[in-house]
């Protein structure tokens, strides 16, 4: 009996958390134009979505999201992996310090995020749209990278890096071909987490955008949402985002687990 | 015989956040010698050979492999190779393309690499474990790969950094006389850091004794057992009895309240020095008439080949001996020393010396704390050399109870009192006799009695 309400309860929990994305999912599915109406059947709204048949704005705001979520992941995780290996190799209190510093803007509200960029953007007079936006996302995603590659690093053999150099591999060869092969399962889940915080994010893109028109997949569902109505499209969109954004989840969750094992293997 | 020499370090130092960890290292490593660097963590060892590999640079001083100085060359353009204590395989990589990493950075053909490979794992006797993932190898297996991936590039020199820590003793053991196989088929010069004492005399040509950062001794094995110079290598390499003695004459010394006849010569007349006995140089018998000195048998413990007995002398002084034959607890043995038995040392300083400036007639000033001495006719300011004995020494559990405080870095017994080292938080370091227990690194008070306090004046304060 106890059994059946722990069981109960989990899934009454598990039901609520995702009952609104199962509607968009199940309503995505329907050609209302209100969300809530079911007209039968159909999947009309996805191959509108596929062919063409949604305004060109939000085609535009799909190829911003990817395009800035993939230069963004790129650049931060290049950026993140030079600094998890510099700040890996201080001693002591500077150490601490950069990881402090490096924590606090994960912490960080968006919003604070969003409003400081938009100051600073502002005061060094650089004009806003698709730059700005690319620079924002590079600045918050880069801690995370450091974070994810950070552990990696501590558990690498730091004798491994002065081995290399040993045998004759100049500091970058040993960097390129002893460091980020250690590392690399870091790197990888750095890149992933930039790439889904950026394109989820919408408070830092929202201030960091401009007045020029651009818009991401999620500032462009929001001036849609308050211009009245959703556009259907946007239902069948959401659930191919959710089921990519899924998959990286696995993916991640597999990168962790194969880290746990080579972790328990080494000991 | 300069040709002969292949590393030349020449007056090294270096400091870590201030600590000094090689303080002034001269020295000349022959070409094919195997060559260990030994002494207790911390003395310097891993940091001279790290200087050597160029994983650091020297503050001051100057490396040199051929006559030619290499202080300034990065470590993968030194032409040796090194062997690291946890092994340092690449985890990424299985055992052949850890061998091979250096060939392939070097573009070397496959062919030859593939040659060059199966040849140096032959070696290691490590032939068919090309394919294996370094991670699935023993520590044993993994040392092997490691050595192999150092020699593979046919280095002059090979530093080994502990490579045998990790292991059990028996692969330990085995592991040690294939080094030395190794090192007599190869030709090549072996430098090795070890802090196991019977490792190094099993495996060197030479011993390097460090302390502190600095040389004690440099000597073959046998020199370095046989004849230790000071009291810090012949308590470090096997065991031994150290004690108090004076020197009377040449070839006479006297210790343990006895005179004995001794082969050293030239210390001068009535010289206190460090005499040191190994406890296999006692004759121990029940026969009293003809023995030097007599005691009482107070353990007896069986070690395997030997039996190891305490025996306290009827001068009070505690012996260590060994000898095949047991001998009862409690009964009154004989004992006999050979002249050649006796290894005398000179003593590097009979009092602790330190410069001093007067605060007032009745306090001084001196390795940072200040103390209250007998009444002197020196006034405020004047600088005075402070004289404070072995015995006048207090040290106190409470460290603020003391004027200035420290940590006890190195201690061993004299037979019938302690010897140690102390060195100060201010860096200074103070040589005590006592007959209290102390343990090393336990954290001390210091005083000293005013009437102990011995001060002069200082010959050059003038300038």
């Amino acid at each position: 009996m106890k059994k059946f309400f722990a069981k109960a309860y989990i899934w009454l929990l598990l039901t609520l958390l995702y009952a609104p994305i199962l509607i968009i999912l199940i309503f995505s599915f329907t050609e209302a134009k209100v969300l809530g109406n079911w007209t039968g059947f159909t999947f009309n709204l996805y191959t509108s979505l596929f062919s063409g048949g949604v305004s060109n704005s939000l085609i535009k705001a799909i190829e911003n999201t990817l395009t800035i979520g993939i230069i963004a992941s790129i650049f931060s995780t290049i950026l993140g992996t030079v600094a998890a290996v510099g700040i890996y190799n201080m001693r002591g209190f500077r150490k601490k310090t950069i990881l402090l510093l490096n924590d606090i803007p994960m912490l960080n509200p968006d919003i604070i995020t969003g409003i400081s960029l938009f100051i600073l953007f502002i005061a060094v007079g650089i004009t806003q749209g698709y730059v700005t936006v690319l620079l924002a996302h590079i600045s918050f995603c880069t801690p995370y990278v450091v974070l994810s590659i950070m552990p990696k690093l501590k558990q690498m053999n730091p004798n491994t890096y002065e081995a290399a150099l040993d045998l004759g591999a100049t500091p970058f060869q040993a960097f390129r071909k002893v460091i980020v092969p250690q590392i690399r399962p870091g790197i990888v889940l750095g890149f992933i987490l930039s790439f889904t915080l950026s394109i989820d994010d919408f408070a830092v893109t929202l201030f960091t955008k401009g007045n020029q028109g651009l818009d991401t997949l999620s500032t462009f569902i929001y001036a849609d949402a308050r211009k009245g109505g959703l556009t259907p499209e946007l239902r069948p969109l959401m659930s191919v985002i959710f089921i990519v954004v899924l998959a990286l989840l696995v993916v991640i969750n597999l990168i962790s687990k194969r880290n746990e094992k080579t972790i328990g293997h080494n000991s | 015989m300069k040709e002969d020499c292949i590393i030349k370090i020449d007056h090294l130092s270096k400091s870590f956040s201030g600590t000094k960890v090689l303080d002034d290292i001269s020295l000349e490593i022959k070409q094919g010698e195997f060559v260990t660097f030994l002494g207790p963590s911390g003395c310097g060892k891993t940091t001279l050979l790290r200087l050597i590999a160029g994983f650091h640079t020297a503050d001051e001083g100057k490396i040199f492999m051929d006559g030619e100085d290499i202080s300034g060359v990065p470590p993968y353009k030194r032409q040796l190779n090194t062997v690291f204590q946890r092994y340092a395989l690449f985890p990424h990589l299985d055992v052949y393309e850890n061998v091979a990493f250096s060939l392939k950075l070097n573009k070397v053909p496959e062919a030859e690499i593939n040659k060059r490979v199966k040849k140096v794992l032959k070696m290691v006797s490590m032939t068919d474990y090309e394919e294996r993932d370094v991670d699935t190898l023993s520590g044993g297996q993994q040392q092997r790969i490691a050595i192999a991936r150092a020699l593979i590039n046919q280095p002059r020199v090979l530093l080994l950094d502990e490579p045998l820590a990790a292991l059990d003793l028996k692969m330990r053991q085995d592991m040690q006389i294939e080094l030395k196989e190794m090192h007599k088929k190869l030709g090549i010069t072996f430098i090795y850091v070890t802090h196991d004492q019977e490792e190094a005399l099993t495996l060197s040509d030479t011993i390097v004794v460090l302390k502190e950062g600095r040389i004690q001794q440099v000597g073959t094995p046998m020199d370095i057992y046989n004849e230790p110079q000071n009291v810090y290598v012949a308590d470090f390499i096997g065991q031994s009895n150290i004690v108090d003695g004076v020197m009377l004459e040449d070839k006479k010394v006297s210790f343990i309240g006895h005179d004995f006849d001794c082969v050293d010569e030239g210390f001068g007349n009535n010289v206190p020095v460090d005499v040191v006995i190994r406890p296999e140089d006692i004759y121990i018998m029940n026969n009293t008439e003809a023995a030097q000195f007599t005691g009482v048998v107070k353990s007896c413990t069986f070690k395997g080949v030997h039996y190891e007995m305490f025996v306290d002398t009827a001068e009070g002084y505690e012996m260590m001996i060994q000898d095949y034959n047991p001998f009862e607890v409690g009964s009154t043995v004989g004992m006999l020393i050979k002249p050649q038995d006796i290894q005398v040392m000179h003593k590097p300083c009979t009092a602790n010396r330190f410069e001093g400036e007067m605060i007032d007639s009745t306090h001084v000033r001196f390795i940072d704390g200040e103390f209250e001495c007998a009444e002197t006719s020196f006034q405020a300011g004047d600088k005075v050399d402070v004289e404070i004995a072995f015995k006048k020494v207090d040290l106190m559990d409470d460290i603020d109870e003391g004027v200035v405080s420290g940590q006890i870095t190195f201690l061993f017994y004299k037979g019938d009192h302690y010897f140690l080292e102390v060195k100060t938080n201010e860096g200074y370091t103070l040589q005590v006799d006592t007959q209290d227990i102390w343990d090393k690194n336990d954290l001390v008070g210091i005083n000293f009695k005013p009437k102990d306090i011995k001060i002069t004046k200082r010959e050059s304060a003038d300038e």
